[in-house]
């Protein structure tokens, strides 16, 4: 073939035309009853965050009456807002779940204000009066689900030491951290968590180097809040650590090193949504739960974990399902050492404070900077 | 030592073993970059190669059940978009480093096209030799489960380095790098030689990619190069085109890695980020003390667009 003539211009035309006609082609329109559209922000088989929302979105397709569509990978930028246009302009979307934590402000805000009729629910963001009455957040208390983990991994543990591969110093992932320490702290007073912050929320090498670090220095029991669990998983049930999961259940990533783990339940709190909206309801703009509001939810034990832990783990398990239990009570002292929380003062799930956490406690081996 | 608590020897352990873990991309990337360069052409597009060499690797160890046929297929992938890139660059008026953008962001596209199903499954993966069986230390052990790639990688570097000094081949690619002219004068087709050095190049950057999918951190997923590739471009660059420093400059960089989180293992937490930052602080480092306004880069290929 003679390449030399082919100008590039043409090249660039061509390429062009593909991709607009393979952009219109994507999204054929058709006539459902009502249209939810779902936007993630990575993978939506990542075996973690993504992976939980998807199985969230799988389960209204099973709905009568509801047409579900998904877009992966769009990135927390003016992407998101275009994503939105078109889902609401090309399918006819009238609900719409942008999941990840940036999308929030200022892009979905923006497309709630400029489309008032249609619904926007977004997961960890804080609703706030200002923002449009047709806009919403919903997070769930996942850290009750890690104190719970934590009860287990403190049983399980030999030496006492359990390590935590962590993206990022935020509240969310402190309270995760430190729920996770004082879970494990009710079965073994002496267990420490030892942290290792990665810098991000997908670094598969940094994250396989800080397991293997972690094991090194001895820790045998390990979670994480990264992105995708699945790197921590499989690379420290290579070493004979064993594991609490993250986001969903990652027990077939590693059966015999799997104990339980911390997971989001969004197939049973999307449902919940769309039946309020039938029903002619407003769903709170501000909403929130734990195990028992079933937003979050634990992974059936494994193999490894003893009749004793998971004894107390049901204990403490159906505290927080029946009258509540508060993790976060005085008197609470962080790791160097100043008291946190004072005698006294209980800090329960809604507490703001809480959702404004900056420290690391007793027994957690790490700094926040 | 019997409780497994080796307090602060893990920092050292860790760097060692993650100058050996981490290293081996950086290591293929920066030989097969190297094998390009020599030959007079820049191609950027080797962390698409990687990442789709990550990719096919994983998909077909799945489909087959051997790693060492997935570690084939990204090879024969690299070596596939390195003809697509020597082919392209073979037209007139066309300039190398921006067809490597391109192919850098189509391989990358491409591969996270084609993986989408390969996220989730579980795939085979390559065996490791136990060199720590003289060690009752279980991190020793851990830090020296080798790879059989890390040592064909590792005995690659002395014999490219002996090949562009000796052999016919090493000085045709080299003829064709320092000067077009004297290549095409001697009768030789410049475009073949850069299109084959190209292709080796992808090759090998290819197999450095299935050992991210297969070895360590061992699965497929759309982070998991996080700009490797182009680091180990960059590495080509400060190791002087020399094979042998490209090996030292890998391990380093492999090294350097590990460092920030088994800092944060012992307890040193402060300046995490920064420690993280590290690679790419040995980077700057480096070209800061090597480059100097006066003078070209000592080693560095005269026919490359970048000095030309």
């Amino acid at each position: 073939m003679d390449f030399g003539r082919i100008s590039r211009r043409h090249l660039l035309q061509g390429g062009a035309a593909l991709t607009l006609g393979a952009a219109a082609g994507l999204r054929p329109a058709f006539a459902g009853d009502t249209t939810i559209g779902f936007i993630y922000v990575g993978s939506r088989d990542d075996y973690g965050y993504n992976q939980a929302h998807a199985q969230g979105a799988a389960a209204l397709k099973k709905l009568p009456g509801l047409k579900v569509i998904e877009e992966e990978k769009v990135p927390e930028t003016d992407a998101v807002e275009k994503t939105i246009e078109s889902m609401i302009n090309l399918d006819g979307a009238t609900l719409l779940f942008p999941t990840s934590f940036g999308y929030y402000n200022p892009h979905m805000i923006k497309m709630a204000a400029k489309y008032p009729k249609l619904r926007f629910e977004h997961c960890g963001g804080l609703w706030s009066e200002k923002d449009p009455k047709n806009a919403g957040s919903y997070f769930g208390y996942i850290d009750e689900a890690q104190y719970i983990a934590g009860i287990v991994a403190g049983y399980t543990s030999k030496s006492g030491k359990l390590g935590f591969v962590a993206a990022k110093p935020i509240p969310q992932v402190l309270r995760n951290i430190n729920a996770f320490t004082l879970g494990a702290q009710l079965a073994n007073p002496k267990a420490t968590t030892q942290v290792i912050f990665t810098g991000d929320w997908s670094m598969p090498v940094k994250e396989a180097e800080a397991t293997n670090s972690l094991i090194d220095q001895g820790v045998d029991v390990l979670t994480c809040h990264v992105d995708g669990p699945k790197t921590m998983v499989e690379n420290a049930a290579r070493r004979g650590a064993f594991v609490t999961g993250y986001h969903v259940n990652q027990s077939p990533l590693a059966p015999k090193a799997y104990l339980t783990g911390a997971e989001w339940n969004w197939e049973a709190l999307y449902p919940k949504f769309v039946k309020m909206l039938a029903a002619g309801e407003s769903i709170p703009n501000f909403y929130r739960g734990g195990l028992k509001e079933e937003v979050v939810k634990i992974s059936p034990y494994g193999e490894a974990v003893s009749e004793q832990a998971r004894k107390h783990a049901d204990e403490i398990k159906a505290k927080f399902l029946g009258d509540g239990y508060t993790i976060f009570k005085g008197p609470l002292k962080d790791n160097k050492g100043n008291t946190v929380i004072t005698a006294g003062t209980e800090r329960g799930q809604k507490d703001p404070e809480l959702e404004k956490m900056d420290y690391l406690v007793e027994g957690v081996i790490g700094a926040t900077s | 030592m019997a409780d497994g608590n080796i307090g602060l020897w893990t920092v050292p352990l860790a760097v060692l073993g993650g100058a050996i873990r981490v290293s081996t991309p950086f290591l293929f990337v920066s030989l097969g970059e190297c094998i390009t360069e020599r030959s007079g052409r820049i191609n950027l597009g080797l962390e698409g190669t990687l990442v789709m060499g990550a990719m096919s690797a994983y998909g077909i160890s799945y489909l087959s059940g051997s790693p060492w046929l997935g570690v084939l297929a990204a090879g024969l992938t690299g070596a596939l978009l390195g003809a697509l890139h020597a082919g392209i660059c073979s037209l007139p008026r066309v300039n190398d480093v921006a067809v490597g953008i391109s192919l850098m962001l189509f391989g990358t596209g491409l591969a996270f096209f084609l993986g989408k199903p390969l996220i989730e499954p579980t795939a085979a993966r390559l065996p490791a030799i136990d060199f720590g069986w003289w060690s009752d230390v279980p991190q020793v052990r851990a830090a020296l489960r080798i790879n059989v790639l890390f040592l064909i990688g590792v005995a690659l570097a002395p014999i490219l380095f002996w090949a562009f000094k000796t052999t016919r081949w090493g000085l045709l690619i080299r003829t064709a790098g320092e000067s077009a002219d004297a290549a095409r004068a001697m009768g030789h087709s410049v475009l073949a030689i850069r299109l084959r050095a190209t292709m080796a190049g992808g090759f090998l950057a290819g197999i450095g990619g299935s050992f991210l999918s297969l070895f360590y951190p061992g699965s497929w997923n759309e982070g998991l190069s996080s700009g490797q590739g182009i680091t180990a471009v960059a590495l080509v660059i400060f190791a002087r085109w020399d094979p042998m420093l490209c090996l030292w400059a890998s391990l380093a960089f492999g090294g350097a890695a590990a460092l920030g989180p088994a800092l944060q293992s012992v307890g040193v937490t402060s300046g995490y980020h920064l420690f993280n930052a590290a690679p790419y602080i040995l980077t700057l480092l480096i070209m800061i003390i090597t480059c100097s306004p006066k003078r070209t880069l000592s080693g560095a290929p005269a026919e490359l667009s970048i000095t030309r």
